[in-house]
């Protein structure tokens, strides 16, 4: 008997032909020029943009249906998780911690991606990109939408989540992640790609997600666990765009290659600056630890990172030259960035706390070349002062980094026990960096920079208060007032986990729902 | 050659899928971390629609793996019935 | 080098000394002493004498270290912007050469943090 056998109409790469660039026109009677304005100015040269296509060859319909798979996988897991009190089952309550850090740095620049695809998508004149980009601004929304949605339970129990985008815009610390992402969608569309599609998703974002979301896996926490796995799932799409669109770039014209190549130097150190978060979360946030930053730095950045540039190297792209330096910082990193937060606990979202004997023990494991000469003595010093009451506080402000954001904490390349001061003197106005990295970043484009929304210095200007607050009044309280205008409540969403209404309430509510009360 | 690599989630859907990579490149190696599996392998590493079939007994579009994914490493190329990463240096 | 932009790019620079009420910005760390995460970035009036920042500031912005109490601050050595440089202590900011977001650093010898591990 004859089978007839049931054939697919078209191949992927003719279905993708198909419903990307069949779907594209020529226009007649307005010139390219006045419908992409924003494709010449930053000197890449495109002369074949058919040459642009998705190694996955995604097409919008398929896009669309495994994307609502995604969708109700992640919500049958929340819905569960919730509905068994999950909260709970988080290894200690300083876990959540980490929840509120992420809430509030990371989930509203899922957001910005979203409007950044969405602008580069709109101004590439090729369909392949253009179609691309499309989906990852779909993908960067979802991913706002469903981490804002997981987090929303957490914010019923615990301190400090409940108003996360407000203080995205206003929190001190939070000026680092926000001015990063400020930066890259304020340049051009091509520098954009660079910036978030290839240096930040294809060269960083395994550290930022992989150990978050495997650091949630351990800790108990299935909602986070869960919607980091979905958002993770497009991941791996937009790190394929990435490289394809650099790889586009780099094949179109030589004259692309030095620009691409100074894109790429910039937005590795910016993105590694901002990383810093993720480098303490790892180390001091994760009650349970997966794996300590320098490990996860030499996985993912030196060996994953490492091949990626030995790869493009055939169009003439090196190493980004910061790679040295970072390698320098490897041991210090997370500990300088925790003694930070630790200094200003009275001013932040979050709790902080100092580690105890065991994870001291593994930081000194984990970091023998730095910990115990430089860091141990410093947090024992913390840790006997606090049983005598007198936890360290620092009240005064930091000075910051006029690129980066991030208060002059880093120490000179080499040597762990000096500050790395650098300056620039531009228009008769001072500046200071954190690196000559930060300094170079300055010195290509000051116009830009020269704008940037530091917090220390709008809360010096009087434009960090509630409005109406006269700053001129006897006994009046700065620090009061900046957190009133963070909408933060002193005693409640700061200070030292040891103490707060988070450690009790889960104590309380974990010691019932073991136990019959 | 360089490590490429292929992350993805730990569940029922990626069991035959991690199988049928293994049986298809023998030098590939499996790094089993907190709910997701990484297979690591030298400069190549090809997931194959057939073999999966043949595993599951059941049609498989290699499109599905979109929803399981976690990371990857390396140049990629899909077509109707592989998926290859690689790197060319 | 410039920004590349389609218009002409030109913007104030948000932290002009104008905008501080009368104040200037300093920028002071104190050398192996980083307890201290960072320098401390102060408004303050240029008409302010020198030696009033060491006993009426600096003790609010670094007493809680033990070191503290033991500077001499005598034999304190300064920097400015990385530079060896003498303040006057009897001289107000404008007096000593010192500008809108200059930064100044001391060190103090012999006291080089928690067990000399210049926390």
């Amino acid at each position: 008997m004859d089978m007839t056998v049931a054939k697919k109409k078209l191949g992927l790469k003719e279905r993708y032909a198909v419903m990307t660039r069949g779907l594209d026109w020529t226009p007649s009677y307005q010139k390219m020029e006045d419908i992409y304005p924003y494709i010449a100015y930053e000197g890449i040269k495109i002369h074949d943009w058919d040459k642009w296509e998705d190694p996955f060859r995604l097409t919008m319909d398929a896009y669309w249906k495994y994307q609502a798979e995604k969708e109700r996988k992640l919500y049958s897991v929340l819905d569960a998780y919730t509905q068994n009190n999950g909260h709970l089952n988080v290894t200690d309550a300083r876990y959540l911690n980490t929840v509120k850090l992420f809430l509030s740095g990371i989930s509203p620049l899922e957001y910005v991606a979203h409007r950044g695809f969405a602008h580069a998508g709109r101004q590439f004149p090729g369909p392949g990109p253009r179609v691309a980009c499309l989906m990852q601004s779909v993908d960067e929304i979802r991913h706002a939408q469903t981490q804002v949605h997981a987090v929303s339970n957490y914010n019923k129990y615990y301190n400090g989540m409940h108003d996360f985008h407000h203080a995205h815009d206003r929190v001190w610390f939070l000026s680092v992640p926000k001015s990063f992402f400020d930066d890259a969608i304020t340049a051009g569309p091509f520098e954009f790609m660079v910036s978030i599609g290839f240096s930040f998703e294809y060269v960083l974002t395994n550290l930022l997600f992989v150990p978050f979301v495997s650091g949630a896996a351990y800790n108990g926490d299935m909602a986070a666990m869960t919607f980091g796995f979905s958002a993770q799932s497009d991941e791996a799409r937009h790190m394929t765009l990435g490289l394809e669109v650099i790889k586009f770039i780099l094949e179109q014209d030589p004259d692309n290659v030095p620009i691409v190549q100074r894109w790429i130097d910039k937005w590795t150190w910016r993105g590694y600056r901002v990383l810093t978060l993720v480098a303490m979360m790892m180390d001091y946030m994760l009650p349970k630890r997966t794996m300590s930053w320098k490990e996860s730095w030499e996985i993912y950045f030196e060996e994953n990172g490492g091949a990626l540039f030995k790869d493009l190297a055939r169009y003439g792209i090196t190493m980004p030259k910061c790679a040295e330096h970072i390698a320098l910082e490897k041991d210090h990193l997370s500990h300088q960035a925790w003694s930070t937060f630790y200094n200003y606990g009275a001013a932040s979202n979050f709790h902080t706390w100092m580690p105890d004997e065991d994870e001291m023990a593994w930081l000194s494991s984990k970091y023998p070349n730095s910990f115990d000469k430089h860091y141990r003595p410093r947090y024992e010093f913390w840790r006997e002062q606090a049983a005598k009451g007198n936890r360290f506080y620092n009240k005064t402000l930091p000075m910051l980094c006029q690129t980066c954001q991030i208060p002059m904490i880093f120490t000179e390349p080499g040597d762990p026990t000096k500050i790395c001061y650098r300056e620039v003197d531009y228009k008769n106005e001072k500046y200071h960096f954190c690196s000559d990295h930060c300094k170079e970043i300055f010195e290509h484009e000051p116009e830009k920079y020269v704008q940037a929304w530091l917090p220390v210095h709008q809360i010096y200007q009087g434009n960090c208060f509630p409005e109406g607050t006269d700053p001129t009044v006897e006994g009046f309280d700065p620090l009061a007032a900046v957190l009133k205008y963070y909408h933060l409540e002193h005693g409640r969403d700061n200070l030292d986990f040891e103490g707060s209404e988070d450690q009790k309430n889960f104590a309380e509510w974990r010691g019932q729902a073991t136990k019959n009360v | 050659m360089s490590t490429v690599f292929l992350a993805l989630q730990t569940n029922e859907e990626t069991r035959p899928i991690i199988e049928a990579i293994l049986q298809d490149n023998p030098g590939a190696v499996v790094d089993e971390q907190p709910a997701m599996v990484k297979i690591n392998a030298d400069g190549r590493l090809v997931v194959r629609r057939e073999t999966i079939e043949e595993i599951t007994g059941r049609d498989y579009d290699l499109q599905e793996l979109q929803v399981n994914m976690i990371t990857m490493s390396g140049n990629l190329d899909q077509t109707d019935d592989e998926i290859t990463l690689f790197w060319k240096a | 080098m410039a920004v590349a932009a389609v218009t002409k790019y030109e913007f104030a620079p948000a932290d002009t000394q104008d905008k501080f009420h009368g104040a200037q910005l300093l920028y002071i760390g104190w050398e192996d002493h980083l307890l201290f995460c960072a320098p401390f970035a102060f408004p303050f009036p240029p008409t302010m004498r020198f030696g009033d920042i060491i006993a009426g500031v600096l003790p609010g912005a670094f007493g809680y270290h033990p070191d503290f109490a033991k500077i001499d601050w005598s034999q304190t050595y300064w920097f400015k912007s990385g530079k060896p440089w003498t303040p006057d202590f009897d001289k107000s900011l404008a007096e000593n050469g010192l500008k809108h977001k200059d930064v100044i650093r001391f060190h103090t010898p012999g006291l080089h943090g928690i067990k000399g591990s210049c926390s």
